[in-house]
């Protein structure tokens, strides 16, 4: 079997792995603030339907329920994270074939924890800051079309200036040292990646609004006074930090998983192969 | 297979991409399928109408990953 397919499978097992990992953490840490965002939700809908009775409005028809709270809390986040988790172990491991051995004398485990690290600021971390994961009763319904091509827009960015960096920082080696050349091609990945968020409009901007987000302000009847309180601010930072922890759980396992997995492999294929001559830095 | 160069221990082999691109490019673009039905997919855009059954069923692991989910 062709040693790239051998690579690209250890990587969706890793990934699998992490997912795996992922989604025991988020059921035992994230299902609870997940929960309490939804009760937020329903409460907030039936002061509203109170308030929309008061004034005369008709009430919306509840959206029937396609399945129940315990599946998706239980079944459908651990088929989506491992599923995930599995695409983002190939996406990594395409990554690794491509870099390995062009980027002068790393080993092949180490070379694992640096790609996954990048991929965990590419794929999540770099996004996250500027739009944030959000639990569900954050985001208005109305804005989900321009709210999902920003954070895919935002995300696509930061691969391409991932791979960008990656690029400038091996042709910076040869008039730099390393030092100097990762740090330039460092600090060429954060202005650059500044740029675009600065650019990118923040989520309570769509729509006509005005907020610096799309989080629930407290619900006031037309008197002025509260009649349902804003979104609990302890649940929507719990849910952030989780998760933040499950993304670094999941890329941490890619990394530590398939480091030794590749090394055994590659090794292998250096010591059919073996050759005085050093790695070529073209390609 | 034959690989062009390969040094011993801390530096590994070279992957021949030239050889391996169809490889590299049908994982990606599976890859990227289930990332999109993972995270996109019967919310801002869809490719299955207006079902929402996927939507629905991997709606916590949506939220939880970063993803806008409705």
């Amino acid at each position: 079997m062709d040693v790239t397919a051998r690579i690209i499978g250890r990587g969706v097992l890793a990934g699998a792995a992490g997912g795996l990992l992922a989604f025991g953490f988020g059921r035992l840490f994230a299902e609870p603030e997940i929960s309490a965002a939804i009760d937020y939700e329903s409460g907030r809908e039936a002061a509203q339907a109170a308030l929309d009775r008061a004034a005369g409005i008709p009430a919306e028809a509840a959206e029937p329920e396609l399945f129940s709270r315990a599946v998706q809390a239980d079944v459908g986040i651990g088929v989506g994270l491992i599923a995930y988790g599995a695409a983002l172990g190939a996406l990594f491991a395409i990554g690794y074939a491509l870099c390995v051995g062009r980027f002068g004398p790393v080993r092949a485990r180490a070379l694992a924890l640096a790609v996954a690290g990048a991929g965990f600021a590419a794929f999540f971390l770099v996004p996250f800051l500027k739009y944030p994961a959000n639990p569900p009763a954050i985001g208005r319904p109305d804005t989900i079309q321009a709210r999902s091509a920003l954070y895919l827009l935002m995300v696509a960015c930061t691969i391409l200036f991932v791979v960008l960096a990656a690029w400038l920082g091996r042709r910076l080696t040869a008039r730099f040292d390393t030092w100097t050349a990762v740090l330039l091609a460092g600090a060429a990945f954060v202005a650059a990646t500044a740029v675009v968020m600065l650019v990118l409009p923040p989520l309570g901007h769509l729509g006509g609004g005005h907020a610096a987000t799309e989080t629930p302000t407290p619900l006031r009847a037309p008197s002025g006074r509260i009649v349902y309180p804003g979104f609990p601010a302890d649940v929507l930072f719990r849910f952030r930090l989780y998760s933040v922890a499950a993304q670094l759980i999941l890329w941490a396992t890619i990394g530590l998983v398939f480091a030794p997995l590749a090394d055994r492999l590659l090794a292998r294929r250096g010591a059919a192969t073996r050759a005085p001559a050093p790695v070529p830095l073209d390609a | 297979m034959s690989l062009p160069n390969s040094v011993p221990a801390d530096t590994p082999v070279t992957l021949p991409i030239s050889r391996s691109a169809v490889v590299l490019a049908v994982t990606a673009v599976l890859a990227l399928a289930v990332y999109y039905f993972v995270g996109v997919d019967q919310g801002a855009v869809s490719v299955f109408g207006n079902d929402t059954h996927l939507h629905e069923f991997v709606h916590d692991a949506r939220h939880f990953l970063g993803f806008p989910c409705h």
